[in-house]
């Protein structure tokens, strides 16, 4: 059953994604990428992390993708957008770089597999937060993130506010040198 | 139970996907949206990690990378407004000069 999930959601995931780059017309490009975010949520789910799940499709649906189709909308782009002159070459790195990875993994896995064996990483992991995994998902990442990962939170929370400022300044009319039309 | 390499695997088809994304397109709007494919190859890799190991600091780490991805699409699409009233244009050969 799981195995089933997991090809489903891997198989749309990996269509979706050719599909985002293929496609000539951007508002088709951001329905592929929506289409896969809700794949990677339900991936997500079939690992037991149900909160980021839910993150996955409120943040990255909701805000991010509405945002690339507004401004797709806004820009009111023409269609005859083709591809660089470099196609091949593109393809070509990323076809040996696919073969490279699977080639590294494999190896990785032949070579020694009680490493990466899970038992092996289930009994290295410590009590303590395997205790807090048995408390619930929610639950367990708020407590981390209040306590052993506290500074990078408030520094996750500064990055916002400086995007949130960048953009406003940004996206106001005579900014950056250039005259009014 | 399916092996953590196929998750891996998974996601370095995704994540080379941005990749040749970035390099063949020239629409700037996509070249944004292979950065995302990218950024989300990347947490289902900690997230999957995250189950294996029974740990949830990959969990934690995925929220961050969610956090770096809503603030560079707000500036990004901040940028691409900024250039398009300047140039009437999202294709990046045409955005070659430092200064117009």
């Amino acid at each position: 059953m799981e195995t089933v999930a997991f090809f489903y959601f891997a198989a749309v995931i990996v269509l979706t994604a050719v599909l985002v780059v293929a496609f000539r017309n951007p508002i088709y490009s951001v329905i592929a990428l929506l289409v896969m975010f809700f794949h990677v949520a339900g991936l997500f789910v079939t690992l037991h992390a149900e909160f980021l799940a839910a993150v996955q499709i409120v943040v990255y649906a909701g805000a991010i993708l509405v945002l690339y189709l507004f401004v797709v909308m806004l820009l009111n782009l023409k269609q005859d957008d083709s591809y660089q002159r470099q196609v091949g070459w593109g393809i070509g790195l990323g076809i040996v770089g696919l073969a490279e990875m699977i080639y590294l993994v494999l190896s990785a896995q032949v070579g020694n597999s009680p490493a990466i064996g899970t038992a092996a990483l289930q009994a290295s992991a410590s009590p303590k937060v395997a205790a807090i995994v048995t408390r619930g998902n929610t639950e367990a990442i708020g407590y981390m993130l209040y306590t052993k990962y506290l500074f990078p939170f408030e520094v996750a929370s500064l990055i916002l506010l400086v995007a949130m400022i960048g953009a406003i300044l940004l996206a106001k009319k005579g900014v950056l040198g250039m005259k009014e039309p | 139970m399916v092996p953590l390499s196929y998750y891996m695997v998974l996601s370095a088809i995704v994540f080379l996907t941005g990749f040749v994304g970035v390099l063949i397109r020239r629409n700037i709007i996509i070249l944004l949206l292979s950065i995302e494919l990218m950024l989300n190859a990347t947490n289902i890799n900690f997230v999957a990690f995250s189950h294996y190991l029974n740990d949830v600091s990959g969990q934690v780490f995925v929220f961050f990378t969610l956090t770096v991805a809503a603030a560079e699409v707000a500036v990004g699409l901040a940028i691409i407004i900024a250039l398009y009233r300047g140039k009437a244009t999202v294709n990046v050969e045409d955005l070659n000069l430092m200064k117009w």
